[in-house]
């Protein structure tokens, strides 16, 4: 097997991995970084990023109010030392980007423009058109260009950590051209591998979003944070699960029932702001958990638009006009007309809540750290958390930055902490287990179960029971056969036995990471006995801060559903309060 | 929802068991509204497991799916069965070599693209706690079009100087140097020039146009090629024979 021997791996090169690996380029010319993706780095899904990057960076805006947006918008379930750590970086992050070339829209004077966003009291979002991840991920690519250093393995797909002496020195990852399995010594890993919204049937997740990432900590060890929280964007498009951004709302864009009324306002988050004129942190610019909520109690009523995909509300653009929807969401104006026929100038388009984003996964700590010494986590993979319980729209991508460079400083400290020499003889032997892992995987023959068969159970289960509203009975019943599916997937037989460029086998290799990561979800979610941001309980409608107040830790059991355990959330100065989106109070 | 029977040809290669590429036929029931990487997609999950192709978004952004349809080059996701007859050709970009079915080798264009130095070399040097540097909206539009590339390749395939000249640096890689050239913040375009100048540079381009025509985000590679085509003949000029004129 061949052996690259580098100081820093990096598993993901989407815009976590690439700041990862940039800051660790720029700290130290000398380091060997091994940057390791399944696909060409600009093909990560954070291209797929619209609406923007929170910072703080004008003079009506303050500090304080971005972590009193994020920390009540998570429900409290933020960590909040790392929120002011985060916040305070968040401006220097996007304005090295801007330096880096980054094409960030702008303000007539050539200052940075800010949109607004759901959840924030003031306009703090910076955005390039509707393509601000896009953008974020090609200048962060073309960037990384610059460093000799960074040694890319596009094309490779991580399988297994190595770990010995206590310590991650790690991994295995298959060269997808060749079928080859690799072993990557490194003093120290860190992943950056994105999230796992396809776990769900209806998701804004391009396929490579498998938690593979997670899957790897957790089978090695590390527990996953927080994982029953996953987020519903209110807006999809019905078909195909493709977003229109929060940018839409946030330029002025309205939500509709059937019967034409604006019906936020009948879920605590009006009075009713005028049409054109968005007011912050009300109506259509409330949190992403309320909003998708909304659309639950419209459906239940009978108040949603039927269509030929389901249940639909409205988001109508109409109103600001051709010009400002060019200028400002002429993406989402393609995307709609492409992929559902429908022009957002001339007509509202039907909508629907569609799952965007993981709260929860590998469990670090404010220094992007796992448990395990040797092993660091960054971007969306990662649950620090600063998301808490509902994520605020555009604190994701900065969250890639701010963590990404952090997870870099902190695994150079830990190298210069000097680590002891390792069993190169114990490492080849865990490589070789992993080869002989994916090895077993060819040899089934007459294997009952199919990838799309069992995948597609997994997500049904998933749609069904760990949806926008849970119940105690459902999420019982989804663990059983989580478990169960993961029994079975052991019965999955490869049609495809070539070496060269098998998705048959990536594909299996990612359900197996998707089962572990949806067990995870769905064990934590049962245990949760409470409703809180975007997990929400039928049985158990409240917070409950005395029992929950706290992130939930999901160990992995190789022949058993997870362990959980609990871990305080880190209070410093905002006691859990109400979250309050209706304008009338203020 | 109308269902229309579609005959999916697929160039199909596996280079550790067929001497040479074929084509295979799958019959799909597709939606009127899907587009032929949903097609593809179903053959993958129901008809033949051993398919092998690049996807990811789904929302043409990403640029894994660049294919021939028809003969075309097109992004999979992007190419709607509505536009097709019944029966439709799905092979692998033309002028990259077959990894494997419709996967092709991309290291020669990433490669291209790193070599033109696309990132921003600063005119002058600002730290970061000095802010932004300014930049007007009419600055920025000046190459904004040039940023919007998702590297999906369709231009090389359309490009029939890649073809025969595979040394040609081409049309994406041209037009990224171009945009780093055109924006206010840079000051690097004599590093780029080195690079583009050179005989695989600009000088190949025979100005058929046909990548811009190809390109599915409006891009126009042809426009930057011709606009770096002239600002070099300029530079030659200049240098050659009024050498007292500094660049
Ligand atoms: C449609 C959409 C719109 C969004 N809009 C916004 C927005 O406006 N603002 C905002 O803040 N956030 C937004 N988000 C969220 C945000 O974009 C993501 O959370 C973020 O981009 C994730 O970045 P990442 O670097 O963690 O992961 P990704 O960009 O997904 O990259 C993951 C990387 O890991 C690699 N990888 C994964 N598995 C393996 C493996 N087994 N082996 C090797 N490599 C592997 C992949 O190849 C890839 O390079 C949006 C998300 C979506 C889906
Ligand atoms: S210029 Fe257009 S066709 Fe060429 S790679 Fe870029 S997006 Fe694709
Ligand atoms: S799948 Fe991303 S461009 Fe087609």
């Amino acid at each position: 097997m061949e052996i690259i021997k580098a100081d820093v791996a990096i598993v993901g090169a989407g815009g976590a991995g690439l700041r990862t690996a940039i800051a660790l380029a720029e700290a130290d010319p000398k380091l060997r970084i091994a940057l390791i993706s399944k696909v060409y780095p600009m093909r990560s899904h954070t291209c797929a990023a619209e609406g923007g990057a929170a910072g703080v960076i004008k003079s009506d805006d303050s500090m304080t109010d971005h972590f009193n947006d994020t920390v009540g918008g998570g429900d409290w379930l933020c960590d909040q030392d790392a929120v002011d750590f985060f916040i305070a970086e968040a401006p220097k992050e996007l304005m090295q980007l801007e330096h880096w070339g980054c094409p960030w829209s702008r303000e007539p004077d050539g200052s940075v423009a800010v949109r607004p966003f759901g959840g924030m009291k003031n306009k703090r979002t910076w955005y390039a058109a509707d393509k601000s991840g896009f953008h974020i991920l090609h200048t962060l690519f073309q960037t990384s260009l610059k460093y000799p250093t960074i040694q890319r393995f596009d094309e490779y797909f991580a399988t297994d950590l190595l770990v010995d002496d206590g310590r991650c020195q790690g991994l295995t990852a298959i060269a997808m051209m060749t079928g080859q399995m690799t072993q990557f010594q490194a003093g120290a890993v860190i992943i950056t591998a994105g999230g796992a919204g396809r776990m769900f049937p209806f998701t804004t997740n391009g396929a490579i979003k498998t938690g593979d990432g997670m899957a790897l900590a957790y089978r090695a060890g590390v527990p996953l944070k927080d994982m029953e929280f996953v987020q519903y964007h209110p807006t999809g498009l019905p078909n195909t699960g493709i977003l229109l951004t929060e940018g839409c709302r946030g330029e002025g864009g309205i939500l509709v029932n059937k019967d034409g009324r604006r019906y936020l306002q009948d879920y605590g988050m009006g009075p009713e702001s005028p049409i054109g004129q968005p007011v912050l942190k009300t109506m259509e610019l409330g949190p992403r958990d309320r909003l998708s909520q909304a659309f639950w109690h419209e459906q239940r009523k009978g108040n949603t638009v039927q269509t030929r995909w389901g249940d639909c509300v409205l988001l109508d653009m109409r109103h600001l006009g051709e010009k400002k929807i060019n200028e400002r969401l002429p993406f989402v104006r393609d995307l709609s007309i492409s992929y559902l026929s429908v022009d957002p100038v001339k007509d509202p388009v039907p909508i629907r809540p569609v799952v965007h984003y993981m709260m929860g996964g590998i469990h670090t700590d404010i220094n992007a750290a796992t448990p395990l010494p040797g092993l660091f986590a960054a971007g969306e993979c990662a649950c620090v958390s600063i998301n808490g319980a509902n994520r605020l729209g555009s604190n994701s991508l900065t969250e890639l930055l701010v963590f990404g460079r952090q997870a870099a400083l902190s695994a150079m400290a830990y190298l210069e902490s000097g680590a002891s020499p390792s069993n190169d003889a114990a490492l080849a032997a865990q490589a070789g287990e992993a080869q002989a892992r994916i090895t077993s995987l060819f040899a089934k023959s007459g294997g009952a179960e199919t990838l799309s068969g069992l995948r597609k159970e997994m997500m049904d289960l998933m749609e069904e029971h760990a949806g926008i509203y849970r119940t105690g009975e459902g999420l019982a019943a989804a663990c059983d056969k989580i478990f169960e599916l993961r029994q079975r997937y052991a019965d999955i037989e490869l049609h495809d036995k070539s070496n060269v460029y098998n998705t048959d086998l990536v594909q299996a290799l990612e359900l197996g990471a998707m089962l572990d990561c949806a067990e995870a979800v769905t064990v934590g979610a049962r245990d949760r006995k409470e409703s809180r941001g975007a997990h929400q309980r039928l049985d158990f409608t409240e917070r409950d801060d005395q029992t929950y107040l706290k992130h939930s830790l999901a160990y992995y059991q190789p022949k058993e559903p997870p362990h959980i355990d609990y871990l305080d959330v880190v209070i410093t100065k905002s006691q859990p309060g109400v979250r309050d989106y209706s304008g009338a109070k203020k | 929802m109308s269902e229309r029977q579609i005959q999916l040809e697929v160039l199909r290669y596996n280079p550790e068991t067929d001497s040479e590429p074929r084509l295979q036929t799958y019959s799909v029931p597709c939606l009127n509204e899907w587009v032929v990487l949903d097609a593809l997609n179903y053959v993958k999950d129901n008809l033949d497991t051993t398919l092998s192709y690049r996807w990811s978004c789904h929302m043409a952004v990403c640029g894994s799916c660049g294919m021939m349809i028809n003969g075309e080059p097109k992004l999979a996701c992007k190419a709607f069965i509505r536009e097709y007859a019944d029966q439709i050709r799905v092979e692998p970009l033309a002028n990259f070599p077959i990894e494997r079915d419709l996967v092709t080798a991309v290291e020669d264009f990433i490669a291209k693209l790193a070599s033109v130095k696309p990132y921003l070399i600063p005119k002058e040097d600002k730290p970061i706690e000095a802010g932004e540097f300014k930049q007007t909206p009419t600055e920025l539009k000046k190459y904004k079009q040039y940023t919007l590339c998702i590297n999906c390749m369709l231009c090389y395939a359309a490009c029939p100087q890649y073809g025969l000249v595979p040394e040609f640096l081409g049309p994406a890689a041209i037009a990224l140097a171009h945009r780093y050239n055109q924006d206010s913040r840079d000051g690097g375009r004599d590093q780029r020039q080195e690079v583009i100048a050179s005989h695989e540079g600009v000088w190949e381009c025979s100005f058929v146009g046909a990548c811009s025509e190809v390109c599915p985000k409006h891009v126009d590679p042809a426009g930057a090629l011709q606009q770096v085509k002239i600002a070099s003949t300029i530079d030659w000029y200049k240098e050659h024979l009024m050498p007292w004129v500094k660049k």
